[in-house]
């Protein structure tokens, strides 16, 4: 064969981005045990970075839920009464004015308000037939009896299963008429409205005109019998303030529940507001931030170390490969190789460990707030600006730790790395 | 005016010296004049300690010479910048070294492949240029097998086609049987004469009288003195006029 040669030689060395991620890739996987515990650090930074930001927005985003919702635009309103209706014979009327209900929902921020009470009865007979007596099994008279306002159902937003709520007309002349809470309704085997049932309180006869269910601001209703305030009030005693004073539920709009909670008593008795007391819900704002605000910066700090730590890790692997591979380097000079060109391997060797560890961290830390929130029955809150640059932080971390090893292995003599 | 005159040099090296400094100070090689013509074998031997990997080092662009002109392949390299000293380095230059530097997690394909990234050889055109190089040294059955497991002959042969596959203009090998035994040197020999006899340029520095027999041209080097030691043969019959 006759010895032939090419006489195009290039002006200068390449190394194409192809063959670079090529050469990396081959150093990487050269050593992968080595490669692997190096991430290590990076791992567990942007893991613990990716898990403190998601827990913690996961934690804030509970507040938003259905059920803190409703926490946060239910205002109560109670009757403390003044501590002077000890009169067993007597005692005073309730403090909250038969127009309760209107004068409430006039300020700005309500939307439903309404009073209820439990009616204080001694030794009732309850059932669903006027032929039951205490002794009788068909006595359910343990069964409480609520005496509500009309508006009650507009603030508590029950799911209505059969029939109607009373309204103000019935509430207003006193009339015979319950709606029974779905556990008791179930209790005293009435389900069907066609037969015009009636439950007898002491055998008083009440025309049931509905059943309701799912009262999530008030649940204990769902097992009473429920009347209108104002026939209450002509039947039975008013309650005992220092017992079970009434109480009145008030939802608001999202956001108005602190407002309403300071107007709620001067609206209803501007002559006596100190009758009555109002129970904002607590402030969302304080309580998330007083939860998360330390550990979160706690957490983040520990992240940095991490960092840190998986930053030294790479940088010494990296400078490790630079002095066990000294040899490779001369060859590589002698190939045409650039000092540039030995460098960006080296540091793209070393970015690619970052990366590496970067996604591994993030999976990692996805998976950790993934799981709290399924142990919890939370739902996940995952804000992309955090979680789809978090594996560039292993990036950069990588890119950091390798300048020093990559200049090192630049800087190498080609003479002296032959030499070996 | 001789016939050999016509062909042209790869390489001229006027008054090159090498001089590191010290202290002490070495002069490691005197002022030299040589001139290596295009299919020259030529053999450089010497004591230990002479100037032979001072002056292979010059030749090949891995230093630079304290003073003198070096005329590579017609391109006068003495004032070039690094950058372009690199690029004929990867681009004429084709090493053999002793200790083979060959990839151990690499195959042999992969170790030759290796030359082809920094001298701007197309993806494509590599692996059929890498097979032809590793058949040429007689490899063509070992081309996936790992350095590891080649004997040493195999791993200098698979060293060899590496400098070959980018078609140098001139083959540097420093004491390439070095570390191996005598019978496996003889048939790497062989392979040498063979790339001569087919035109390439080859500069061997070795301390061996042995290997220095087989050369077509031998300089010694004693005390970073260049001496002509004489004709072994005339050129080749196949050699380029
Ligand atoms: N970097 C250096 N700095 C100082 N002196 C050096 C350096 N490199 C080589 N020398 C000296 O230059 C002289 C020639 O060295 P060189 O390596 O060229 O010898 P050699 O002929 O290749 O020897 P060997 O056969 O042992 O490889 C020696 O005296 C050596 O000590
Ligand atoms: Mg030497």
């Amino acid at each position: 064969m006759r010895w032939r040669r090419d006489r195009r030689v290039p002006e200068r060395s390449t190394l194409g981005v192809r063959d670079l991620a090529a050469e990396a890739t081959a150093g990487i996987l050269q050593r992968p045990a080595r490669s692997l515990l190096t991430t290590l650090g990076t791992v567990l930074g942007v893991g613990a970075f990716v898990a403190v930001l998601g827990l913690t927005s996961t934690a804030a985003g509970q507040i938003s839920s259905h059920f803190d919702a409703l926490k946060q635009t239910t205002v109560t309103v109670t009757d403390v009464g003044d501590g002077r209706e000890r009169d067993k014979d007597a005692p005073a009327p309730v403090a909250f004015p038969g127009d309760a209900d209107q004068r409430v929902t006039a300020l700005n921020g309500a939307v439903g308000a309404g009073v209820f009470w439990p009616v204080s009865l001694s030794k009732p007979v309850i059932g669903a037939s006027v032929a039951v007596t205490a002794r009788s099994s068909g006595n359910a008279g343990d069964l409480p009896v609520y005496a509500a306002s009309a508006g009650l159902f507009g603030a508590i937003e029950p799911t209505v299963r059969v029939g109607r709520v009373f309204d103000r007309f019935h509430d207003r002349r006193g009339e015979r008429v319950a709606v029974l809470g779905a556990a008791a309704a179930a209790r005293l085997g009435i389900s069907q409205l066609h037969a015009q049932p009636a439950v007898f309180i002491n055998g008083a006869a009440f025309t049931v005109v509905g059943i309701i269910d799912d009262a999530e601001r008030l649940p204990e209703l769902l097992l009473g019998i429920i009347v209108p305030r104002g026939t209450a009030e002509r039947m039975y005693r008013p309650p005992d303030p220092t017992i079970s004073p009434a109480q009145m539920v008030i939802r608001t709009r999202l956001g108005a529940a602190q407002l309403i909670a300071r107007q709620a008593a001067l609206a209803l008795r501007p002559d006596r507001p100190d009758l009555l007391q109002a129970t904002p819900p607590a402030d969302p704002h304080q309580l998330s931030d007083s939860v998360s605000g330390e550990l979160t910066g706690l957490f983040l700090t520990l992240a940095a170390i991490c960092l840190v730590i998986g930053a030294v890790g790479i940088t010494n692997t990296t400078l490790v490969a630079v002095l066990e591979r000294v040899g490779e380097i001369g060859l590589r000079r002698s190939l045409g190789a650039r000092p540039r060109h030995i460098a960006a391997q080296f540091l793209t060797e070393s970015t690619v460990l970052g990366t590496v560890g970067g996604l591994t961290g993030t999976a990692l830390g996805v998976g950790v707030v993934l799981t709290v929130a399924l142990v919890r029955d939370w739902t996940a809150v995952l804000d992309p600006a955090t979680v789809l640059p978090a594996p560039l932080i292993g990036s950069v971390v990588g890119m950091l730790a390798g300048l020093y090893p990559a200049l090192r292995a630049a800087t190498t003599e080609p003479l002296e790395a032959l030499r070996r | 005016m001789s016939a050999e005159d016509l062909v042209p040099p790869v390489i001229e090296l006027a008054a090159v010296h090498r001089t590191y400094p010290g202290p002490p100070e070495v002069t490691a090689l005197h002022p030299t004049n040589l001139t290596v013509r295009r299919g020259d074998y030529l053999v450089v031997v010497g004591p230990s300690g002479s100037g032979k990997s001072t002056l292979l080092n010059l030749l090949g662009l891995l230093d630079r010479p304290t003073g003198g002109s070096y005329r590579l392949d017609g391109v006068d390299v003495s004032g070039l910048p690094e950058r372009d000293r690199t690029a004929l380095r990867g681009g004429r230059i084709g090493f053999v070294f002793q200790a083979f530097h060959l990839l151990p997690h690499r195959t042999a394909l992969e170790n030759v492949m290796l030359a082809q990234i920094y001298n701007g050889t197309p993806r494509s055109a590599r692996r059929a240029a890498a097979r032809a190089a590793l058949s040429q040294v007689g490899l063509d059955h070992r081309t996936h097998a790992l350095p590891t497991t080649l004997s040493g002959g195999e791993r200098q042969r698979v060293a060899v086609a590496r400098a070959l596959v980018t078609a140098p203009a001139l083959l540097l090998c420093d004491e390439p049987t070095g570390n191996l035994d005598s019978t496996t040197a003889r048939r790497l020999l062989e392979l040498f004469d063979s790339l001569h006899a087919a035109g390439l340029t080859i500069v061997m520095i070795t301390h061996s009288a042995e290997v220095a027999r087989r050369a077509q041209r031998i300089v010694t080097i004693s005390d970073g003195m260049l001496r002509e030691g004489g004709r072994a043969e005339p050129a080749p019959a196949g050699a380029p006029t």
